[in-house]
């Protein structure tokens, strides 16, 4: 059967059905459907979110400056960003303003977010798609040196020998016949392309960038006491200044600011020595795969984060853009306003959720979350073991948000587009070198490639970022603020009868957003829009496919049982199934419908 | 752990003969792509001691336990899944996904049949036929009881595995379930934390490596080694609670000094765990040092005790209002009242531990 949706994509399911469940390397769980016909393209494919929590229910009824905490925990991944997305809803419902030390060290702790996340998924989660650390052992480590040297010359840890010992490391673990994590991989698939070489330096650095990562977290230790999950307080930060007087070792103080000052540097380094080379220099190889692009040359949308000053969320005021494009018209970057319910809607057609009638839309502030999981007639298996989805029908965890009623793709590659059209002077410069130096046209940027660079260059602005958010932090004490927390309205009773708001950030992976309604010092309705919800969206009742499944359309697979390039596509967007899965909901009413068995 | 039989051994006593097992070896090293000369190498190893499969499934949870394992130092975790052990399952960090994935869980149970250690992250929801969480097709319960029964030894990594946490706090829409209600024949380890510490994670696991033996556990089957006394007991701030010294206010003077955070909520004094010992992230910091209370995330049912800010006294089974209130009041001169109270508060908390651990003895044995 070939279908037309209205987003443009010509969808056949006449060909082989290839299912990859679980998809692996990601947070969460996710199934993938796909298509392919008899040249092995992908002519059609279905994401499916398989799990769901339940938050929302949990929620109601709460102490609103608790509700950080139990977000945080909706992913310990992109740990932090949903508290921070959450203390900013509730202030906003109960205009609480917040110091501008609090401002600066909030947005220290969601830029060193971004670079570890952003690190973590180049190198452990995304990697192995074009990394083949079997066939380093075939690397001369000579050469792999030279190498090296030639695509980072400031990076020190370059010798042959270096790289000799990885190699030996790598050789004993592949002959112990024990291969753990890399059990099992697509090792002979035609797919992987680096020369041994390249493929030396990128699993030796896949073990750098794990040494590094847990030194770039502890800036969160440090400011929110531990990392994952770090503490986090509505009205400003929990972490009080100290830097003069008895009792600094209690506070923050000199010891501690030059160990979050030699963070930075180590990010700065990493970022520019090993991080961006080894993206010129792998996606110089696979710069022909150009894959992937879905829904950016299309429709975008990001919310826009760090503020530059305390309490000033306006667009102009924000390091990370803010905007929506829709028809690929990168001419015009409209405004996004999350508070009009025209705007910002989710469907449930095709979610394992019910509302009751078919085809409607419901703002955050206004959602219900109903489960109703069924199989739709098609189906093949049973109930609780499916073969293969029917998605004609419901078939996911994942609620369909739309933006004026498009589909849309968020995260690195959106932020960096929106960027980009809008004359962002830093991302638009990044974004021009990346291409004169790879010798590529703007239009590759709409690929899998496009967001895997997109993450890169945003790891490396927001380096920057963090540092300049660290002097300034620095120069406010100099000038005698230690002020870290607004307490004036802490107490309960000083708050309205009823109140709501919203929070936002943009999360590592995209536009995340927090709607709240809050009733005589409780929570009575939660929402959270977070990225994964807009990108690994199902069909709406329209039939717009999501922003996975229209990346995955039209890609050549080498070996359809060998889903390399599935992975490829579906991990440039870091998918993040836990988050994605965790709708709030306004009113307890859904308990009834919950069997308790 | 030092009976582990050799993948040689293994596949003798299931019947096969040594030449099925240099046609696997030559297998494995063409399916690398090796070549014949890697194939001595591979039997040889698979006729010697093997690192210690680990087979880590996921649940309804949210990554933090991988995570922090990843943010081990001592040791890294690049030597903990090189060196140390097998980590032959993991959604988190595997190469393969789909059938190839679902096949290294098959071969590895199959192999290592009774040998290998299954840690478990997060929980099964068990409402909806367990259709809250899905892996391949099928409910998780499944696939952790499949996991399970021929494991040697469970760990439950974090509050999800060791007691629900978040998505099971009050009403747990999906029935999320901890492990050891659901899996009842096996030695169950419970390391819990919102995620537990890294170095407590590698810690468990490389005591078991060493020392060939499981920890010695509590009575609600965690290693005492770690999760023995109180953050309370072991923090660099007692003596300002001793001394009635407390914050009143977030950012207050007193905050700036690094008093006490008792009456601001902080829940160290009924919260057993590390954290002001062993301290987070190569010992950095941890919540207390960083000027938040503890909010007791390694307790069964942390979130269902009332607000994070309210005193560890507001809880009902205390029984001992406003004692902070009179401990800062008398500050000034009477610092033995402090204590006093505090021993009090430490008597009532004890008992309750006590009847907390009775229902959870089915563990006590293992």
């Amino acid at each position: 059967m070939v279908v037309q949706t209205p987003n443009g994509f010509t969808l056949d399911t006449a060909g082989q059905r290839v299912v990859v469940d679980p998809v692996t390397r990601i947070e969460g769980h996710m199934r993938c459907e796909v298509n392919v016909d008899e040249n092995n393209m992908i002519t059609n494919a279905v994401s499916t979110g398989t799990m769901w929590r339940g938050l929302e229910v949990i929620l109601k009824g709460r102490d609103p400056r608790d509700a950080w905490a139990f977000t945080e925990r909706i992913c310990g991944v992109c740990t932090g960003t949903h508290a921070l997305t959450s203390v900013r809803a509730v202030e906003d419902a109960l205009g609480i303003t917040i110091p501008e030390n609090a401002n600066s060290i909030r947005n220290i702790m969601q830029l060193n977010l971004q670079i570890h996340d952003h690190i973590v998924h180049f190198y452990h989660l995304h990697a192995l798609d074009w990394v083949n650390p079997v066939n380093a052992l075939r690397a001369d480590p000579n050469a792999t040196s030279e190498l090296q040297q030639a695509v980072s010359p400031s990076h020190p840890l370059s010798s042959p020998g270096y790289f000799r010992d990885v190699q030996n490391r790598l050789k004993q673990f592949v002959e112990s016949g024990q291969l753990g994590i890399f059990k099992n991989g697509y090792w002979d698939n035609p797919a992987y392309k680096l020369p041994p070489e390249a493929d030396l330096m990128a699993t030796t650095h896949y073990l750098e960038a794990l040494d590094l990562q847990k030194e770039v977290a502890k800036i969160h230790t440090i400011f929110g006491g531990k990392n994952p999950h770090p503490n986090w307080l509505v009205g400003g930060v929990p972490c009080p200044i100290n830097v003069h007087s008895t009792g600094a070792v209690g506070a923050i103080n000199m010891t501690v600011l030059n160990h979050v000052s030699t963070i930075i540097d180590q990010c700065i380094t990493f970022v520019k020595n090993v991080y961006l080379p080894d993206l010129v220099a792998i996606g110089g190889v696979y710069k022909d795969w150009l894959y992937g692009g879905g829904l950016s040359g299309q429709s975008v949308m990001a919310y826009g984060d760090i503020p530059e000053h305390a309490n000033d969320f306006s667009a102009g005021q924000l390091h990370l853009p803010r905007g929506a494009i829709v028809n690929g018209n990168l001419d015009e970057v409209q405004d996004v306003d999350v508070r009009d319910p025209g705007q910002i809607q989710e469907f449930v057609d095709h979610s394992w959720y019910d509302y009751g009638e078919p085809g409607k839309g419901l703002h955050p502030w206004d959602g219900v979350t109903e489960p109703n999981y069924q199989l739709g007639a098609n189906a093949k298996g049973s109930r609780t073991n499916i073969q293969e989805i029917d998605e004609a029908a419901k078939y996911s965890w994942i609620k369909a948000p739309r933006w004026r009623g498009n589909a849309m793709e968020v995260g690195p590659l959106a932020r960096y587009i929106i960027g980009y059209a809008s004359g962002h002077e830093d991302i638009k410069n990044q974004v021009e070198g990346l291409l004169r130096t790879m010798d590529l046209p703007v239009s590759a940027l709409f690929s899998t490639l496009g967001r895997t660079a997109a993450r890169a260059l945003e790891a490396e602005y927001c380096t920057r970022l963090q540092k300049h958010f660290f002097d300034k932090l620095v120069a406010n004490i100099k000038a005698g603020d230690s002020n870290t927390a607004n307490v004036a309205k802490w107490d309960p009773s000083t708050w309205p009868k009823e109140a709501q708001g919203v929070g936002m950030t943009e999360a590592p992976r995209g536009a995340l957003g927090h709607w709240i309604k809050v009733k005589d010092g409780r929570i009575e309705n939660y929402q959270c829009v977070v990225p994964t919800t807009w990108n690994g969206s199902p069909r709406d009742a329209a039939g717009n496919i999501g922003a996975f499944e229209a990346a995955l359309m039209n890609t050549r697979v080498e070996r359809p049982e060998e889903p390399v390039e599935i992975l490829r596509t579906l991990h440039s967007f870091d998918p993040c199934l836990a988050c994605s899965t965790h709708v709030m909901s306004p009113d307890g009413e859904e308990l009834t419908t919950v069997k308790v068995r | 752990m030092s009976q582990i039989e050799t993948f040689y051994d293994v596949m003798r006593r299931q019947g096969i003969t040594r030449r099925s097992f240099m046609k696997y070896c030559s297998l494995t090293a063409s399916a690398l792509g090796l070549g014949p000369a890697f194939v001595p190498k591979i039997v040889h190893a698979m006729e010697t001691k093997p690192r210690t499969p680990v087979i880590w499934v996921n649940g309804l949870e949210c990554t933090c336990c991988s995570e922090s394992f990843i943010r081990g130092s001592h040791p890294l975790a690049k030597d903990v899944v090189l060196s140390m052990i097998s980590l032959d399952y993991s959604h988190t960090l595997m190469a393969a996904a789909g059938h190839a994935a679902e096949a290294a869980l098959e071969e590895t149970i199959q192999q290592y049949k009774g040998n290998y250690i299954l840690a478990v992250e997060g929980n099964p929801p068990l409402n909806e036929d367990g259709m809250y969480c899905i892996v391949g097709g099928k409910p998780f319960v499944e696939q952790l009881r499949h996991a399970a029964k021929d494991a040697k030894a469970i760990i439950s990594w974090g509050a999800c595995a060791s007691y629900g946490c978040v998505q099971a706090a009050k009403p747990n829409p999906t029935q999320a379930t901890p492990v050891h209600k659901v899996i009842t024949d096996k030695p169950i380890i419970k390391v819990p934390g919102c995620p537990p510490i890294a170095e407590v994670m590698t810690g468990v696991i490389t005591y078991m490596l060493t020392f060939d033996r499981l920890p010695e556990l509590d009575r609600q089957g965690r290693p005492a080694m770690f999760y023995g006394q109180r953050i309370h007991d072991k923090c660099y701030r007692r003596p300002h609670f001793d001394a009635g010294q407390f914050v009143e206010q977030w950012d207050d003077e007193n905050a700036r000094k690094g008093y006490c955070l008792y009456k601001v909520g902080c829940k160290g004094p009924t919260t057993y765990n590390a954290c002001s010992t062993v301290r987070w992230n190569e010992g950095t910091s941890f919540p207390i040092q960083s000027g938040h209370g503890c909010i007791g995330c390694s307790e069964d049912g942390f979130w269902d005790q009332g607000s994070f800010y309210n005193r560890v006294t507001d809880l009902t089974q205390f029984g001992v209002e406003a004692n902070a209130d009179q401990v800062g009041l008398a500050a000034a001169g009477v610092v033995g009242a402090g204590v006093a109270v505090h021993a009090a508060v430490s008597a009532l908390k004890s008992a309750q531990k006590k009847t907390q651990g009775q229902s959870m003895s089915q563990n006590e044995e293992v």
